[in-house]
């Protein structure tokens, strides 16, 4: 039973990062033919490559990285204030407030890109930067709202009133109490929506119209054309943000967080 | 500042961006799905998309490998992420291990794990290889075609690999709020440890399951970029299917594309909502 339930336990750990293994030999891989089971030669050419500049990765790098980067920012200056006011405040219509903003998560982006693309195509948004970056606030800012609605749920406000009474203006209340309370959950939320920006695909393709090539396409297009070893130095680089981030907050991570499902699914 | 003038300032810009650019966004999708678009002078809106793409036998099978592949690649990731929790929970070794690597997993972007299930599967990937290093196949033709084949396994396999650990954390976080007080009760009024199992904790964790499933299947069911790497030409994927129309060279064939995307959408929300029904009833008993 004991060596049984090993066992289990070992081909699960294998099945879990059993993908990533292949990327990872390719990029390392010279001329790896059928029916090698290890390539024959290994080089650093791939990496060389796709850091050297010459296929475009620190381009798309460079591209992914600013997109999320603005995308974030903006969901947060948005963000935090609807989280505010979900999380502390009753009013009417919040549920129908509250299924706006959960419905593009659980609504597959095509329909909305398809519709959005003959919308920006007239405001000359389409197969542009701006473009994408607009677009990409679609699912990431439902996430920080959320996650912010959680953290001002569990804010306590007497602080704030106290700070109020004791003659704080309103700016150095939210300064120097209400901002260290929740820069936590802000930090957190802002790596979360960085990731599924970072992850984007059928909206990039969409509003960006192929011109605003960020590390997806570029990792799409080079696997389709058969550049295995540069796919998989492409995909390694493109997956290092989320361990970086999933270290920096394992401990903010368990199973109810919504920001799981963005991660599994944007 | 009235409250109420505060609350509407705090909610206002949110709202704005969402209900434009999604609500927008569909609006719109939806408007010329009726090949309906007054800016360029079409100002009849007619069904004749929905009717070229119902009654295209093409739309229908992608209609049906597609139902396949979400139905059929979550309820594998449901049953493999309730048994790999069970197995966490028994062993102390490993533990940690699987934690982190379900963790790991969720942060991975789909396109990286559906290109490296491509290396893996394919008739001249690394299994095989394997097959062909154990004498099993002489060609990579005599390997099963398990990436781009008619039954999308390629596709299932990739959706199960992503699936498990999203299912699988929710699943933990609710074992360790529920506790083995329940079973360990059922234990000791004479239950073996599968009835512990059965009637005591999986009636517990069932509305978690569900709705992490309900999450993956509409996931599954509106996701471009995974068919688009491992599917077969012939059937394609809904969403496939729709973004070819779209970007067809014939732009008469953009309605159909917004039709198809449209009815993606209503098969989607159609089932969260009988799910989240479905799932109140239960709650309620």
């Amino acid at each position: 039973m004991k060596v049984l339930r090993r066992l289990a336990v070992g081909t699960l750990i294998l099945w879990l990062i059993l993908p990533l293994i292949p990327l990872a030999i390719w990029s390392f891989a010279k001329g790896w033919r059928f029916p090698a089971l290890l390539p024959q030669e290994f080089t650093l050419n791939a990496w060389h490559i796709a850091l050297s500049d010459r296929a475009g990765v620190l381009q798309s790098l460079w591209i992914t990285g600013a997109i999320a980067a603005i995308a974030t920012v903006l969901a947060i200056l948005i963000g935090v204030p609807a989280g505010r006011a979900l999380g502390q405040h009753r009013f009417r219509g919040k549920s129908a407030v509250q299924a706006l903003i959960i419905a593009p998560l659980i609504v597959p982006g095509l329909a909305v890109a398809l519709g959005l693309h003959a919308v920006f195509l007239h405001l000359g948004l389409t197969n542009s930067f701006t473009g994408v970056v607009l677009v990409h606030l679609i699912p990431t800012l439902p996430y920080m709202i959320i996650i912010m609605t959680g953290i001002f749920a569990n804010h306590d406000t007497r602080f704030e009133a106290q700070a109020r009474t004791l003659g704080a203006t309103s700016y150095q209340t939210f300064r120097h109490i209400t901002l260290p309370a929740i820069l936590p959950g802000i930090i957190v939320g802002g790596l979360f929506c960085f990731l599924v920006s970072w992850s984007q695909y059928i909206l990039t393709l969409l509003i960006g119209g192929g011109r605003v090539q960020t590390l997806p396409l570029l990792l799409f297009s080079f696997a389709t054309s058969g550049r295995n070893d540069l796919t998989g130095a492409i995909a390694l680089i493109y997956i290092l943000p989320g361990i970086l981030i999933l270290i920096l907050t394992a401990r903010h991570l368990t199973g109810t967080h919504p920001a799981l499902a963005g991660l599994a699914h944007k | 500042m009235t409250p109420r003038l505060r609350l509407f300032l705090m909610l206002a810009p949110a709202v704005a961006v969402i209900g434009l650019l999604f609500g927008g966004g569909l609006m719109v999708a939806l408007m010329r799905s009726f090949n309906y678009m007054p800016v360029i002078g079409l100002t009849d809106p007619n069904l004749q998309a929905y009717a070229r793409v119902l009654t295209n036998p093409d739309f229908l099978l992608s209609f049906l490998l597609t139902f396949h592949i979400a139905f059929t690649s979550t309820i594998i990731a449901a049953l493999i992420a309730i048994a790999a929790t069970l197995l966490i929970r028994a062993t102390r070794t490993g533990r940690g291990i699987i934690t982190f690597l379900f963790q790991l997993n969720l942060t991975i972007p789909h396109i990286v794990g559906a290109i490296g299930i491509l290396y893996l599967f394919s008739q001249s990937g690394t299994f095989a290889r394997l097959a062909h290093a154990t004498h099993l196949i002489a060609r990579p033709a005599d390997f099963p075609a398990l990436v781009f084949d008619p039954a999308a396994i390629g596709i299932i396999l990739h959706y199960v690999w992503k699936e498990v650990p999203f299912i699988g954390l929710i699943v933990l976080a609710q074992m360790q709020t529920i506790g083995t007080d329940h079973e360990a009760t059922a234990r000791s009024l004479g239950a073996t440890p599968w009835q512990a199992f059965r009637h005591a904790l999986l009636p517990l964790l069932l509305p978690g399951i569900t709705a992490a499933s309900v999450i993956c299947f509409a996931f599954a069911f509106g996701a471009y970029e995974i068919p688009a790497v491992l599917g077969a030409s012939y059937p394609q994927a809904l969403p496939v299917l729709a973004y070819r129309s779209f970007t067809d060279v014939d732009l008469a064939s953009r309605p159909d594309a917004m039709a198809m995307a449209i009815i993606i959408t209503i098969i989607s929300a159609a089932l969260i909502w009988a799910y989240t029904r479905a799932l109140h009833a239960m709650v309620r008993g």
